[in-house]
């Protein structure tokens, strides 16, 4: 195992803050737009997007909620191990909105696939756009690609990106690990 | 169904790190009764009906997981409730489903229970739920066909789905069913119902008592770990949830009790004697219910009655188990 951390501690918020206000310039004050994290991972960037936001437009009422895209996958019973379900939780109306959806690593685009199949079942919003804090490059399975991106990396496929955050992990990190 | 082990290329075994893809399975291959799981089992089915109550709470109630397995119902004794359920169940989860009524079929000419099932399976099925009147029933199939097999009720044996949507409903009511006291209420010996809630139950570390006249509680019951009771107001005063069970003279092939009305005077459920316990106890009852005979309108409408809740709930922990059987075989 080898492990390259791309991002952590000052720049890796300097990250985070710059994908906030990039996404102010789109949604301004964010009266029609809603974020919508991705489980299992994606979950922890919305909410640290969210409080972010909600600390730089105080005034703003700033929805943020959990999708999980498990009964959407398309590797069910193709893959040897059970796919358990996480929690959804939207507890806003996404119909006519604009949505922000988030990853923490955008890979094959598989999940992205999925995860727009799960969201429209709650209704049609008006634009979707998609915010992926790490975008392994020239690796998608499926024409996906983002609307914001916190980091590029190039990596082959037996190499993972985790990402670590401060809330759960204890410490904010991007790292690259290599399999000997 | 084949069996054929999918090899995982690197690109998609690397996601294993994540908690979604714990391996996290089902402990059997067919879900035939209650003994055959464990309390994973149950704890795994229940977290995931809850997200399936979730989906049957949206505007689109549907999510796109089984659209490539095709699901025969079949049902060699009748049913409203549970054939409804299933079929819901498998709808909602996109599946092919084809249904089966013993009454209007070949059956009647003669074919035998395995004759039959094969022949749906040639069609291309990769599960079956199946009811019958004989007990083994599941077991039996399980053994000489190769497609999964879920028991929707096997004579007096067992009602796995009935039960885990009975607890999963205290669950919901209670936070946890660990510590809490169920009676069971009515005819535990013709009950398929009755021997799956104990067994699911006692899994979950609920107490578990029986109530019923003498003529309709097996002499074994005890070897359960179940405490009995033939007085009806002594045992509610015991419980926090009561499960009122039908009487099943369609079962009963000599008599039990003198008369319909003497078991209600002493057995029926009403409003009189729920307001005189001490507390507010939970009823419950998997139906057909014959109001006036095991519980009385009043009570059966009362708030202190999750019957509807049991039905809401019955669909999720339907998809919840063929979601998860399904999931362990490979497309």
């Amino acid at each position: 195992m080898q492990n390259l951390t791309l991002l952590d501690g000052q720049k890796f918020q300097i990250t985070i803050q710059r994908l906030c206000r990039q996404l102010i310039e789109n949604h301004n004050d964010f009266s029609g737009s809603v974020l919508i994290g991705i489980q299992p991972r994606g979950i922890y960037l919305a909410k640290r997007v969210a409080e972010e936001l909600r600390k730089i437009l105080p005034e703003s009422k700033i929805e943020q909620g959990d999708l999980d895209i498990t009964f959407y996958r398309d590797d069910f019973r193709r893959r040897e191990s059970q796919l358990v379900p996480n929690q959804t939780k939207i507890d806003f109306i996404i119909e006519g909105k604009k949505v922000i959806m988030m990853d923490d690593v955008l890979w094959t685009g598989r999940t992205i696939r999925a995860a727009m199949d799960a969201m429209i079942d709650f209704g049609r919003p008006e634009k979707v756009e998609l915010l992926a804090l790490v975008d392994r490059r020239y690796s998608r399975h499926i024409p996906v690609a983002p609307d914001y991106v916190g980091i590029e990396v190039d990596s082959i496929a037996s190499q993972k990106v985790v990402v670590s955050w401060k809330e759960t992990d204890g410490e904010d990190r991007i790292l690259l690990v290599s399999e000997k | 169904m084949s069996t054929i082990k999918i090899k995982i290329n690197n690109s998609e075994k690397s996601n294993i790190r994540n908690p979604i893809y714990k391996m996290a399975g089902l402990s059997t291959r067919h879900l035939l009764g209650i003994k055959d799981l464990n309390r994973q089992d149950i704890e795994l089915i229940f977290e995931t009906a809850d997200n399936f109550k979730t989906v049957l709470n949206r505007p689109i109630k549907k999510v796109p997981s089984l659209r490539d397995v095709t699901i025969a119902n079949i049902f060699f004794e009748n049913s409203t409730r549970t054939r409804l359920s299933f079929e819901l169940a498998e709808k909602r989860l996109s599946a092919d489903v084809v249904n089966f009524a013993a009454s209007s079929s070949s059956v009647s000419k003669g074919e035998t229970l395995i004759d039959t099932v094969n022949n749906i399976l040639a069609m291309k099925v990769d599960m079956v739920v199946m009811r019958h009147p004989y007990a083994g029933a599941g077991i039996f199939l399980s053994k000489h066909v190769k497609a999964q097999i879920v028991n929707a009720g096997d004579g007096a044996h067992e009602h796995p789905t009935q039960a885990l949507l009975d607890a999963f409903s205290i669950r919901e009511k209670y936070g946890d069913v660990a510590g809490k006291k169920v009676v069971i209420v009515g005819d535990i010996l013709h009950s398929r119902v009755a021997l799956s809630n104990i067994l699911c139950l006692k899994h979950l570390g609920a107490e578990v008592m029986v109530c019923g006249p003498t003529t309709l509680i097996p002499k074994y019951i005890g070897s359960l770990g179940v405490q009995v009771e033939h007085n009806l107001v002594k045992a509610l005063n015991w419980c926090d949830v009561a499960n009122m069970l039908r009487i099943q003279l369609e079962r009963q092939d000599i008599k039990y009790f003198p008369s319909l009305r003497e078991y209600t005077m002493l057995y029926g459920l009403n409003k009189q004697i729920l307001d005189s316990l001490d507390k507010e106890i939970t009823v419950m009852h998997p139906g057909p219910i014959n109001r006036g005979v095991e519980i009385t309108s009043d009570v059966a409408d009362s708030k202190q009655s999750i019957i509807l809740d049991q039905v809401e709930n019955g669909v999720a922990i339907r998809m919840a188990v063929l979601y998860l059987l399904a999931g362990q075989t490979p497309a």
